[in-house]
């Protein structure tokens, strides 16, 4: 066994720290970039995929799919698309951490404080025409913070899609947001009623076939479903993306 | 000499198996068993964190004083298994993302830290890597033969292909979702010990 001084305990401890460190960050910074890369394919697939321009499992040149999708900063504070702002400088996750670029929440059902100022909405079009409109979407569920995309047709209120792409819900349970049975369940639903409140139910068991405003529930993880219809409810109405929606519905989006 | 490397490589992949002898390194075990291709990603995964770290751990195992030889050997273990995260992370993303929290968790598999401090510590660097590589080996036989079994059973496929087609999608095989939970991994590794222990008849404890 080695002799012990403090001297040299605390020398062994700072040299293993320091070499560790070393491999550590050279690792962590040059695989930054492919991981970024890595980070924005999975986004774009995402979006591509509630556009329905992608299949899931598909394997297909996502960014050249891509160019067809528009994509637009929208400020959520003042309900106006943010033509200064470069869609590559929002992160929304990142910024909602950021006290100059996030806003308070003030519905206290999302179940978070803050989020970005700036979300990224992407808009497919034909002929000119707003085909469908992708919405992000985040809140909380039980245990974590659910990322995902709502997609509306062009009457900005029959939901064309619903999918989380990040989420940490218990596997099996609420975990079942990703079931492609569950999805498929969303689309076709009035995200809005008549007055144009958003209204729509995630409801314990099976829905009302009939109903247009009604989804399955999610059995044994409640808290998860209240978390996506607060969040969806959220989004779609006064705090979220509601002003917005109301105006590409009347001005056909170039506002 | 050479028998010694023989047994430090092949030692851990029967007779000392991690897992089904040392019941070391469970927990991973039964969370990224039920599809074949995050094992197979695991495996790499520990083979590479028990060589490396029994391989620094042993090379200064002569400067390490004794009353931080463990926060030292923690540091290393982390540090690799960062770097291993990192790796995924960039060249298998998807793996990555189904592997989620596990990777992380080599870092607390009692496997690195237990050879580090059984074998790495009192052995010269060379007979270190080899006992590491074969821990991993041990640990991996075992994995991939959970791995084998429940994605066949469970979801009827095995690597992503459909080898028994499932009465979901109109073929003969009713899937079978008790594999596809955690707790069917503790049965696996039961008849795993079992079949190793009529096998092997000294692993067999002497009653009293």
């Amino acid at each position: 066994m080695p002799s012990e001084t403090v001297g040299k305990t605390i020398g062994v401890a700072a040299g293993v720290c320091v070499v560790c460190s070393v491999f550590v960050a050279t690792a962590a910074v040059c695989l930054k970039p492919i991981q970024d890369r890595n980070r924005t394919l999975e986004r774009r697939r995402n979006v591509l995929m509630a556009a329905g321009l992608l299949k899931p499992g598909q394997k297909a040149d996502v960014d050249s799919l891509f160019k067809q999708i528009e994509t637009r900063v929208v400020d959520v504070s003042t309900h106006e698309f943010a033509e200064k702002v470069a869609p590559e400088n929002v992160d929304p996750a990142r910024d909602a951490q950021e006290p100059s670029r996030r806003i308070d929440v003030e519905d206290p059902r999302l179940g978070l404080r803050h989020v970005g100022k700036y979300q990224l909405i992407y808009l497919t079009r034909e002929g000119g025409k707003i085909q469908r409109v992708i919405l992000p979407v985040q809140g909380k569920g039980l245990w974590s913070t659910m990322y995902g995309f709502l997609a509306l047709d062009s009457d900005m209120t029959t939901i064309k899609s619903m999918s989380f792409y990040q989420h940490g819900e218990t596997p099996g349970l609420g975990g079942e947001v990703d079931n492609p049975k569950w999805k498929q369940s969303w689309i076709g639903k009035q995200a809005y009623d008549a007055q144009g409140k958003p209204d729509i139910k995630v409801v314990k068991g099976r829905a009302d076939p009939n109903a247009a405003d009604e989804v399955d529930g999610l059995s044994g993880a409640t808290l998860t479903a209240r978390g996506v219809e607060n969040l969806v409810r959220f989004w779609l109405g006064e705090e979220g993306y509601g002003p917005i929606l109301k105006k590409l519905k009347v001005g056909g989006a170039h506002g | 000499m050479a028998s010694k490397a023989k047994e430090a490589l092949f030692d851990p992949v029967f007779t000392n198996n991690p897992i089904a002898v040392q019941i070391l390194g469970i927990c991973s075990a039964l969370a990224v068993t039920t599809k074949l291709e995050t094992t197979i990603t695991m495996c790499f995964a520990v083979i590479f964190v028990t060589t490396l770290s029994n391989f620094s751990v042993s090379l200064i195992r002569n400067f390490t004083p004794s009353s931080i030889r463990m926060i030292v050997e923690m540091t290393i273990i982390a540090s690799l298994v960062i770097v291993v995260d990192e790796f995924l992370k960039a060249f298998a993303y998807d793996i990555s993302k189904q592997l989620s929290v596990f990777v992380g968790l080599i870092i607390t598999n009692c496997i690195v830290m237990g050879r580090a401090e059984a074998y790495a510590l009192k052995n010269s660097v060379g007979l270190s890597v080899l006992d590491g590589i074969g821990n991993g080996l041990g640990y991996s036989l075992l994995l991939l033969t959970v791995g084998t079994i429940r994605e066949l059973f469970g979801s009827g496929s095995l690597l992503g292909f459909q080898v028994l087609p499932l009465t979901t999608d109109g073929g003969w095989y009713p899937q079978n979702g008790l594999l596809l939970l955690s707790p069917s991994a503790f049965f696996l590794i039961g008849f795993f010990i079992w079949a190793l222990r009529t096998w092997k008849k000294e692993l067999v404890e002497e009653e009293n």
